[in-house]
């Protein structure tokens, strides 16, 4: 009883959940076989895509893998800027 | 009732596979199974040393796989346990002296002509030939990990890997967990790692310093007066068995704090009886 007030006095995060989230993302990783470098260039053909139509500044871009419920999410930020204007003459 | 072969695996070194598979095969061959705990790790053995069989060694894994003898001589009787046999790894070879399949007759041969109730392979670390071999002819996995970032992740490896190979049920054996620094918040608990590995809890063996002497006499610590692991190694082989015993973290507290109130009331226990 003692243990857990003076904890909760200290509010410090318990070493445990710092593992075992580091873990949960290490597992994500591994379990996809997908490197950092695939995430970059996958993130990269996204952005030349978007790009076409939007207008997208490369540096906001964000692209995570994220652990929902046991499933895996590919979730990506673009900010749009704004709209290309389409050329007429290109169809 | 033919027999069952586990493979007791991990990825990562050093949590404790050699112990679990000498402690298990000693409780299993306690309760009157026949068991056989084969060393698939070849050119690092080390079972016949945790089991203090290292000076009876005369015939080894290989020998028996390219007919140098038979099953029976290779074959060490343990003296404190009529019922265990050790199959010992060879130390001067590599481990592409055999192959999977040579490794899946091996095990067939045993069961059948040995008439082994259970047979153990303790499978050397890493994800390479030696767990191939390790891995081939067991019909279930044990996969071994502490509650460790490091060795919990190697774990979830192996089990994608067994799962490739169609071995798609390992069970957990959870090694040196601390109550202590599991109530600290220092340590993650049974709950938070099935939460990540998601396979099904065979069982919780405590942190138990006794182990080291047990590692040094050669004896495993089930054939010890032993408070702590000795009683987590034998209800998990109960649990092999098929017997239903609940798995709770306060089962071994309790236990610690009957046996320190025994001490406290001068009913010591015997001291470890010498092999």
């Amino acid at each position: 009883m003692f243990e857990i007030l003076t904890k909760w006095l200290r509010k410090k995060e318990d070493s445990k959940e710092i593992g075992k989230n580091r873990l949960q993302l290490i597992l994500i990783d591994d379990r996809l076989g997908v490197s950092h470098e695939t995430l970059d260039s996958i993130k990269d053909d996204i952005f030349t895509v978007i790009s076409k139509y939007f207008d997208v500044s490369e540096d906001d871009v964000e692209m995570n893998l994220q652990k929902e419920d046991g499933s895996v999410a590919l979730v990506a930020s673009i900010p749009v800027l704004g709209m290309k204007r389409q050329s007429v003459t290109t169809k | 009732m033919a027999g069952k072969s586990y493979v007791v695996t991990s990825g990562k070194g050093g949590v404790g596979k050699t112990t679990v598979t000498a402690n298990l095969g000693t409780a299993l061959a306690l309760r009157g199974n026949k068991v056989c705990v084969i060393d698939s790790d070849i050119g690092l053995r080390n079972l016949d040393v945790v089991m203090g069989l290292e000076n009876r060694i005369v015939y080894d894994l290989i020998d028996v796989i390219e007919g140098t003898c038979r099953p029976k001589q290779a074959l060490i009787k343990h003296k404190k346990a009529d019922k265990l046999f050790l199959l010992p790894a060879s130390q001067t070879r590599n481990k592409e002296a055999i192959s999977p399949k040579q490794m899946k007759e091996l095990m067939i041969r045993m069961k059948e002509e040995e008439l082994f109730d259970y047979i153990l392979v303790d499978s050397p670390a890493g994800i390479e030939r030696g767990f191939r071999n390790a891995i081939a002819g067991a019909d279930e996995a044990l996969i071994v990990t502490t509650p460790e970032v490091s060795a919990i992740r190697d774990a979830d490896r192996i089990i994608g890997l067994l799962q490739a190979d169609e071995m798609y049920e390992p069970k957990l054996v959870i090694n040196r967990l601390s109550t202590e620094l599991v109530k600290k918040g220092d340590m993650m608990d049974q709950d938070d790692i099935i939460d990540i590995l998601s396979i099904e809890l065979l069982g919780i063996i405590p942190e138990d310093e006794g182990i080291v002497a047990s590692t040094n006499m050669g004896v495993p610590i089930v054939l010890l007066e032993n408070e702590k692991a000795g009683p987590a190694f034998k209800r998990i082989a109960r649990r092999l068995e098929g017997e239903n015993i609940p798995i709770s973290l306060t089962g071994d507290i309790e236990e610690t704090l009957l046996n320190r109130i025994k001490r406290l009331f001068g009913i010591n226990r015997k001291e470890p009886e010498r092999v």
